[in-house]
């Protein structure tokens, strides 16, 4: 846990000699609480206050890196364990469960589900490779995977097969999920060999506890913890447990990302799996494994997750531009509403469930609600206009009717003073009345 | 060495509410742990699955619930089916015919399928108004005269309506009311002071804080709800102990992902698959971010959720 700037001026030389750039000793003390700068900018801090520092300042979890290029993935670094008390950072990552057996009958329907969400891309970015007793297979299965440009797990506590899996594929920077307390001094040397994350796994949190904590003896702090547990229960208990350990009693040894195999609490029960991958994905689990991503599976959970993992502080936004709804064309009426993702999300499910063909122009509102927006001066009659100028929507559609939200009614007289040759109409207050308003205005 | 347990046990604990009455009555709250947290202590009463119908009785165009409710010909029938669902602890009555924006379903004509409908099962009844408070004033009142000794709970009463909500449903009517805010917990606390200061004791409501389908701004819900649980255990917030209750299908069963059809998005699925899993994402979202009791529609998101609860308490 941090500490406090208080405690950290009392080591400090307290002279105000200004070398490390501030202008006083206690303003460097709060910039490093706040980690804003490394202790080592100060030349005059003894070597034991440092060294009680960075152990004190050093982040609670560690941020662990797989895969490379594109199926690269950032996983840990939290430090919060509620969103509202700053942010998450490093979003949950879907994995599906793949055998020698299934592979080739899973792997069209994982890669059918790729989308964009508000700028995101929506995929399953990880494969479980499970293996099942054939270390010739076992490579054939994990090259395919490989090759599917996915962040490869290798489910395996074979060393021998796990050996000839990093040798095919220890380029791509897989996951070896394979160290428990009987094989750990082996898996780890392989691990570091190779150069990739180990993964570790007990019989119970005890058990963990100590793999990990010999693992980090030995050196090895690339980790990421096996939380799957014999039960649905006991797996939601060790996932908050560890999470709850190094975030708020300052256990360091449980300070990593942590991996939760759905396959193994709630094999073949799809609707069971996307229900616990909500829950893993709001409670510490930073990947999960599930049997299956479907398209219904993906929507919802892709959703949560976007939202969960949005900072507090910025909101989500909607690119600025023109959004054709229900079959829309360049003669359909046009709609305006804010950036503002949950108000378009909202807006957009009201307007195309109205079923009448229409235009939705978002502009750069600032990623605020219509009334905040509009208060700020983002959601103007002069920023409407300019947006249609900007992004020539009177080359681009013909219709010269704009609706307006309810709630920015004054705006009127200033948009038909601005675009003379538009019609401007406001729409009701709130989007549930936009269904009965936009089948009337037909 | 192992592993140092630190059980987060709190001195305070989530008020207990009981809906219905006799044998199948039910009890939300009580709890003294963060959500689901049965590792650092017994959770009083597991949370509470709701199977929800409609005046309508239920949505024709799915197919899987055609099938469920085959053979079904009055509300009566209807309602004995969805209270049989495998997993559901109460069944909840959707009056949503009744706004004025839409079919406008008189009082009596709500009256006569609620008491059809009470007639006909002896789970404990929740009753879900429509989207507009006056309506609902007017629906509530009837409604909780019709139902006296039944011990319902009425969702939702909201800053525009409580005080008739509470003075009839709750102080003349002795039923149980839900209180119904917009994900700020400020609003939250505002309103259930208010409903206290009516003289409603603090085992007689419950509060829905707000919720969202999954992808539909549900981070507030997720920090509304956090926020609200640690104030309650943490620093014993009398008045935010009310346990909470999340009518999750009213949210689920309108967004597109669920709404749209099969021939519009074939690469989607169909729309039953796409309807469960919609549910059953968010309605376990809410219960891990600390909702007491969900309200779902379709058997399969009933079982499953009431499931994941058994497994984790």
């Amino acid at each position: 846990m941090a500490l406090k700037g208080l405690d950290i001026f009392k080591l400090t030389p307290k002279t105000n000699c200004k070398e490390c750039g501030n202008p006083t000793c206690m303003a460097f003390a709060m910039k490093v609480a706040q980690g804003a700068v490394p202790i080592e900018k100060c030349p005059h801090m003894s070597e034991e206050a440092k060294a009680k520092l960075s152990e004190a300042t050093a982040p609670p979890m560690k941020t662990i890196t797989v895969g490379v290029g594109e199926a690269e993935h950032k996983l840990g670094g939290e430090t919060v364990l509620f969103r509202h008390d700053k942010t998450f950072v490093s979003k949950t990552m879907y994995g599906v469960w793949v055998c020698e057996g299934c592979f080739d009958g899973k792997i069209d329907a994982i890669k059918a589900v790729d989308y964009e969400r508000i700028g995101e891309r929506m995929y399953v970015e990880m494969l479980n490779c499970k293996f099942t007793g054939d270390a010739g297979k076992y490579v054939e299965l994990v090259k395919k995977a490989d090759a599917a440009a996915r962040t490869v797990i290798l489910d395996c506590d074979d060393t021998s097969a796990a050996e000839a899996a990093l040798e095919a594929i220890a380029a791509s920077k897989p996951i070896l999920n394979g160290a428990n307390a009987a094989n750990y001094a082996e898996m780890s040397a392989l691990a570091t060999k190779y150069g990739v994350v180990l993964g570790v796994s007990g019989a119970n949190l005890d058990e963990l506890h100590d793999t990990v904590a010999a693992l980090e003896n030995a050196g090895n702090k690339n980790l990421i913890i096996d939380v799957t547990g014999a039960d649905i229960k006991e797996t939601f208990a060790n996932a908050v447990e560890v999470r709850r350990a190094a975030l708020k009693n300052q256990d360091r040894t449980f300070g990593y990302p942590s991996i939760v195999n759905l396959h193994d609490i709630a094999e073949g029960d799809t609707a069971m799996q996307t229900a616990l991958a909500s829950v893993f994905t709001l409670k510490y689990g930073s990947i999960i494994v599930m049997d299956g991503m479907s398209y219904a599976q993906a929507l919802p959970l892709y959703g949560l997750r976007q939202n969960v993992f949005t900072d507090p502080q910025k909101p989500m936004k909607v690119e600025p531009g023109i959004y054709p709804l229900n079959g829309a064309d360049e003669n359909s009426v046009c709609v305006t509403t804010v950036d503002f993702a949950l108000t378009y999300f909202t807006v957009n499910g009201e307007l195309e469930r109205s079923g009448v063909p229409m235009n939705l122009l978002i502009s750069d509102a600032g990623g605020y609600s219509v009334l905040t927006a509009w208060a700020a001066g983002k959601f103007s009659a002069g920023s409407i206009t300019k947006f249609i100028k900007e992004f020539d929507i009177e080359s681009k559609i013909k219709s010269r009717t704009l609706i307006i939200p309810g709630k920015v009614a004054v705006l009127k007289g200033e948009l038909e003073q601005n675009l003379p040759e538009w019609t401007i109409v406001v729409a009701p207050n709130e989007a549930t009345g936009l269904v009965p308003f936009m089948k009337d205005y037909k | 060495m192992g592993f140092k347990r630190v059980p987060q046990k709190y001195s305070a604990s989530i008020n207990e509410v009981t809906i219905g009455v006799g044998e199948k009555a039910i009890k939300l709250g009580g709890e003294n742990v963060k959500p689901l947290y049965s590792f650092d202590a017994e959770i009083a009463n597991a949370p509470k699955v709701g199977a929800e119908i409609t005046d309508e009785g239920y949505d024709r165009t799915v197919a899987s619930l055609a099938a469920y409710y085959e053979g079904c010909e009055t509300i009566a029938d209807i309602a004995k089916k969805a209270a049989a669902m495998p997993g559901a602890d109460f069944l909840a009555v959707n009056l949503e015919g009744a706004d004025p924006n839409g079919a406008n379903k008189s009082v009596e004509e709500c009256a006569a399928v609620v008491s059809e409908v009470a007639g006909a099962v002896d789970v404990p009844l929740v009753i879900i108004g429509c989207k507009n408070a006056d309506k609902n004033t007017e629906l509530f009142n009837k409604l909780a005269d019709l139902l006296q000794g039944k011990n319902v709970l009425f969702v939702s009463c909201k800053e525009e309506n409580y005080k008739n909500v509470a003075a009839s449903a709750g102080l003349a009517y002795n039923q149980k009311i839900c209180a119904e805010s917009a994900v700020d917990i400020n609003l939250a606390k505002q309103l259930n002071v208010l409903i206290s200061q009516m003289g409603l004791k603090p085992d007689t409501y419950v509060m829905n804080v707000g919720s969202a389908a999954a992808g539909y701004g549900f981070e507030y819900v997720v920090s509304t709800m956090d926020r609200v649980k640690d104030a309650a255990l943490a620093q014993n917030d009398a008045m935010l102990q009310m346990p909470i209750f999340t009518p999750v299908s009213s949210e689920t069963w309108s967004v597109k992902e669920t709404i749209v059809s099969e021939e519009d998005f074939p690469e989607w699925g169909t729309r039953d698959d796409r309807a469960v899993q919609m549910e059953v994402s968010t309605a376990a979202a809410c219960l891990a971010a600390g909702s007491n009791a969900v309200v779902l529609r379709h058997p399969k998101s009933v079982a499953t959720i009431s499931k994941m609860i058994a497994a984790l308490v």
